[in-house]
């Protein structure tokens, strides 16, 4: 993709922690990983090196679900500052979601989204397919042009609205089985959501916001895996946020069916409580949920029921949050503290140690997006890692010690609607390296 | 007591019970061949009405001006509202224009909690959304005590659309806090699903509860409650959940008849019901007046706790 | 009125300028010359200013009944919404105000109260006075009178007049309010506010 010096150079680095086990060095050439051994073993060369001393080296994270905004929201976000963001997240992939303006349900626009990506340079960006024409819910968007177009779509998805009529679902799932393709559903029964603003509980019933309830979400689940599991295709669900969700994965799991799903940073560490400011800041969708919640999407996906983590990072210029709570727009940022709210949500939890969080961050949205086999072509552009002799050099280096207050200052998405301004969170991202070239050192952007 | 009245949940025992004696006091002086205090003079109250209320805006509108604060009114219609002005650029107005208290009547529940980030006076919540109303509860609770002589120990069912009301939240906990027990008494589909965590009861059978009621508040039927499914038809809701004269003649004989208005005449309350001596609605409205003036000299009498 | 908010519990250290015997002789003797100067008190309505002016009002009512047999109506007169410093303070709770039935119209009425200091509870209380009615004439009655007046105000009873330092403090304690009956004179930083 990018030709600068940089790509050229190779790089050795020292010392680093590979997946949370011993110290290594790796060293990378060409864009590709052709050296890991023992920390203090490998030569220098001419190679350029980064002393990771401390740090863990994980393989790119890959977000499977990423709003960028562009076209149409340029004020929000931009290709170029959303992947800048994921770049600072240590993301080296994302899946820019498909309800920008216009709608991404043509070949058309999948490839400009795909060219915003190659210019921007800082990561893969895969365009999601919508799977209905405008997200209208009513006929199929033209699936199998946008899978063979550049941008190569596996993953439909009409997120921000749920693909509700169960026969139009169907035929989704079953259409893209045609060229392996996968429906990722948001689910959300319209009807029992109409107006909704906060989870359905002791809160809403509070506050007097109109509930979101959790059986709006499990009983599309539900349906969704009956119906994957009839026409034999691959489902993925977006964002689960309750603990019935996770009992009803678990059980078709269980089954044999051809379903993932994913969870967000947000719902494995905040809850509805927070909405008791009405400070639309925490004001998304699904909504956050209870403590009780929380706990088992931890346990879900420390156990592999839920199969990764995905941001949903949904970036909203400011005058669309200060304003009155139902007014306001749902979504959160997410892509530059993803990795330490998992840090502080499953590993300082021991739930999970960093090997797992490769997998859920890295290994296992790579597969869920189909990009494993993306290679060889202009580019090896497959994600997922490992960190292993012949594989593309996609890297993240992450210091977990530090413990400083999120500072959206510093952020590079263009928008600052992060739920976590001004926490306190584990870590911070040192370095990100995209196919040998780093995108990322010493915490700030390269270039 | 805060700077800011938002919830009713926010008063302990001492701020509502000083709310009620003061209006006490106040409802006396209002009695006098001059009714008028000096009280606030120099300060400025803002009506700041998002929603048509207009007995609403009226009582804050005369408790300030017994009190001779400057009354401006801000109706959103027709103002910078209707074009379009965000909430947090009208309070910035507001603000600029030197409000001592901003009286705030919006659609949308937490609006007046919002107000109080953008504001240096004090926040008055005359209504937001289904969230609250807590000057509605605390004349509610005056008439109350004015009527029966107390509030600790008193038996009060509410009666209605509670999942949708602001006057049932902030009766809920007004009562709870002074002492009453609190019956809700609703179709099921009309209460929110966690109606459990709440310190009250609840009940689907209107008539078993009335013998044990000192009060029964019966809450106003939204119209558009009777086309999304709520309940099967008006005239089934009224026969079950509606206040009639033969339904009113299971209560004790001191028990009494409110209802925060406007009234929906047979549909929740028949004509005779609303019209009979138990009935306090109109006692409601003048009780309105004494106890905003309490709530606006309490917040404003003071030193500015800035 | 330097201490409208009640005094109850610890007595106070500092010079006792009055106690209870000399109390009560000094209302009898404003009883006396309130006979004289009003011709009997046949229109006399006494009105006492929260807190501890209202049992004064009272105790003077009773002594004119029980010595001189006349019946006068007594009244309370609450003056915090009308004072002058609301703003310094936190909001106060109101006293209470209570006109005999009778009402003032026509009456001389005779404010009680017990300390009189700056003048602007007096101030306060001519203009809630004059929300209540026309009375034909008012007259002020206080227990202490300890100077440093800031408005053209004087009383027409005074029970004992008490030079003091502006920075000392007068504490009057009544058996109705506090348990027992005394004045005294605290010194500057002392009080405990």
């Amino acid at each position: 993709m990018s030709t600068s010096a940089e790509t050229e150079s190779d790089w050795v680095i020292r010392g680093a922690s590979l997946t949370g086990g011993d110290p290594a060095d790796i060293t990378i050439s060409g864009g590709l990983i052709t050296a890991v051994g023992p920390a203090g073993t490998a030569s220098q060369g001419r190679a350029r090196v980064l002393d990771a001393t401390g740090l863990i080296a994980l393989p790119g994270l890959v977000d499977l679900h990423t709003h960028l905004r562009e076209p149409g929201r340029e004020d929000a976000e931009t290709v170029a500052t959303g992947t800048a963001a994921a770049a600072l997240g240590g993301y080296t992939a994302v899946h820019a979601m498909a309800n920008t303006d216009p709608v991404a349900d043509t070949a058309g626009v999948v490839e400009q989204v795909w060219r915003l990506g190659q210019q921007a340079g800082r990561c893969d960006v895969w365009p999601v397919g919508a799977v209905t024409t405008g997200l209208g819910g009513t006929a199929l968007a033209e699936l199998g042009a946008m899978a063979d177009s550049a941008a190569r779509v596996r993953l439909f998805s009409d997120d921000g609205q749920c693909v509700a009529d169960a026969r139009l679902m169907r035929r989704a799932l079953e259409y893209v089985k045609a060229f392996d393709g996968v429906v990722a559903q948001h689910a959300q029964e319209p009807r029992l959501t109409e107006g909704a603003q906060v989870n359905e509980g002791e809160i809403s019933a509070r506050l007097g916001l109109t509930g979101w309830p959790a059986v709006a979400e499990e009983a599309i689940i539900a349906r969704d895996c009956l119906l994957a599991a009839h026409v034999g295709s691959a489902l993925h669900v977006c964002h689960v946020s309750t603990a019935g969700s996770v009992e009803i994965l678990r059980w078709a799991k269980a089954k044999g069916w051809r379903v993932t799903a994913e969870v967000t940073p947000h719902h494995l560490l905040l809850t509805d409580e927070l909405a008791t400011g009405y400070d639309p800041v925490f004001k998304v969708n699904p909504p956050l949920r209870t403590a009780a919640d929380v706990a088992a999407l931890r346990e879900g996906l420390a156990d592999g029921t839920i199969d990764c983590v995905a941001t949903d990072h949904a970036p909203h210029p400011a005058e669309a949050k200060q304003t009155e709570w139902g007014e306001a727009a749902f979504g959160m940022t997410g892509l530059e503290t993803a990795l330490r709210v998992v840090q502080q949500a499953m590993v300082d939890t021991g739930l999970l140690d960093w090997a797992g969080v490769a997998d859920r961050m890295s290994l296992r949205p790579a597969v869920i997006g189909r990009l494993r086999d993306r290679g060889p072509g202009a580019a090896d552009t497959r994600q997922g890692g490992p960190v292993a002799v012949g594989y593309p050099a996609n890297l993240v280096l992450y210091d977990p010690a530090p413990g400083l207050p999120v500072d959206t200052g510093t952020h590079a998405s263009r928008s600052r609607n992060s739920p976590y301004a001004g926490m306190k969170l584990p870590g911070q991202v040192i370095a990100t390296f995209l196919r040998g070239t780093p995108t990322v050192l010493a915490g700030r952007l390269v270039r | 007591m805060n700077r800011h009245l938002i919830s009713a949940a926010d008063l302990s025992l001492d701020d509502a019970v000083a709310i009620l004696d003061t209006a006490e006091e106040l409802a006396r002086l209002a009695e006098r061949p001059i009714p008028k205090l000096p009280t606030l003079r120099g300060r400025t109250v803002v009506n700041l009405f998002y929603e048509d209320s207009t007995r609403t805006r009226i009582s804050f509108e005369a408790a300030a001006k017994r009190l001779s604060a400057d009354v401006i009114n801000f109706s959103a219609k027709g103002s910078s509202v209707a074009k379009g002005e965000s909430l947090k650029d009208t309070a910035l107005t507001l603000q600029a224009m030197g409000a001592d208290a901003v009286v705030i009547r919006h659609g949308g529940s937490g609006a007046p909690y919002q107000l109080t980030n953008w504001i240096a006076g004090s926040v008055v919540n005359a209504g937001d959304g289904t969230h609250e109303h807590p000057t509605q509860a605390l004349l509610d609770a005056f008439t109350m005590r004015r009527r029966l002589g107390r509030l600790d120990g008193l038996r009060v069912a509410i009666v209605g659309d509670i999942l949708h009301s602001r006057v049932a939240r902030s009766n809920v906990w007004l009562l709870h806090t002074l002492g009453a027990s609190v019956v809700l008494v609703a179709p099921p589909t009309l209460l929110p699903v966690a109606v459990g965590a709440w310190p009250c009861s609840v009940s689907y059978d209107l008539s078993a509860v009335l013998p044990q009621c000192d009060v029964v508040m019966m809450l106003r039927v939204q119209n558009e409650r009777m086309t999304d499914a709520y309940f099967p038809s008006v005239r089934e809701y009224s026969r079950r959940y509606g206040l009639d004269d033969e339904r009113m003649g299971l209560l004790p004989a001191h028990a009494i008849v409110m209802h925060p208005g406007p009234m929906n005449r047979g549909v929740e309350i028949t004509a005779d019901v609303a019209d009979s001596p138990r009935s306090t609605i109109v006692e409601q409205v003048t009780n309105g007046v004494s106890v905003r003036m309490a709530v606006l000299y309490l917040l404003l009498g003071g030193t500015e706790a800035r | 009125m330097p201490d409208d908010v009640p005094e109850t519990g610890r007595r106070p250290a500092g010079k006792q300028v009055l106690g209870p015997e000399e109390i009560r002789r000094a209302l009898t003797r404003i009883g006396h010359e309130i006979l004289e100067r009003t011709e009997g008190a046949a229109d006399v309505v006494l009105l006492g200013i929260p807190t501890r002016g209202v049992p004064l009002a009272r105790r003077l009512a009773r002594r004119l009944t029980e010595t001189e047999g006349v019946s006068i109506p007594v009244g309370s007169l609450d003056i915090t919404l009308y004072r002058d410093d609301l703003r310094l303070r936190p909001a106060r709770t109101l006293g209470h105000t209570e006109v005999p039935p009778a009402g003032i119209d026509g009456r001389i009425v005779v404010l009680v109260d017990d300390v009189l200091f700056s003048g602007r509870t007096v101030r306060a209380a001519l203009d809630a006075l004059g929300d209540l009615g026309r009375p034909r004439a008012v007259q002020l009655a206080v227990l202490v009178d300890r100077g440093h007046r800031e408005l053209p105000i004087r009383p027409d009873y005074v029970g004992k007049n008490l030079p003091t330092a502006t920075r000392e403090e007068v504490r009057v304690r009544l058996t109705e309010v506090d348990g027992e009956d005394s004045v005294t004179l605290v010194a500057g930083g002392q009080a405990a506010r």
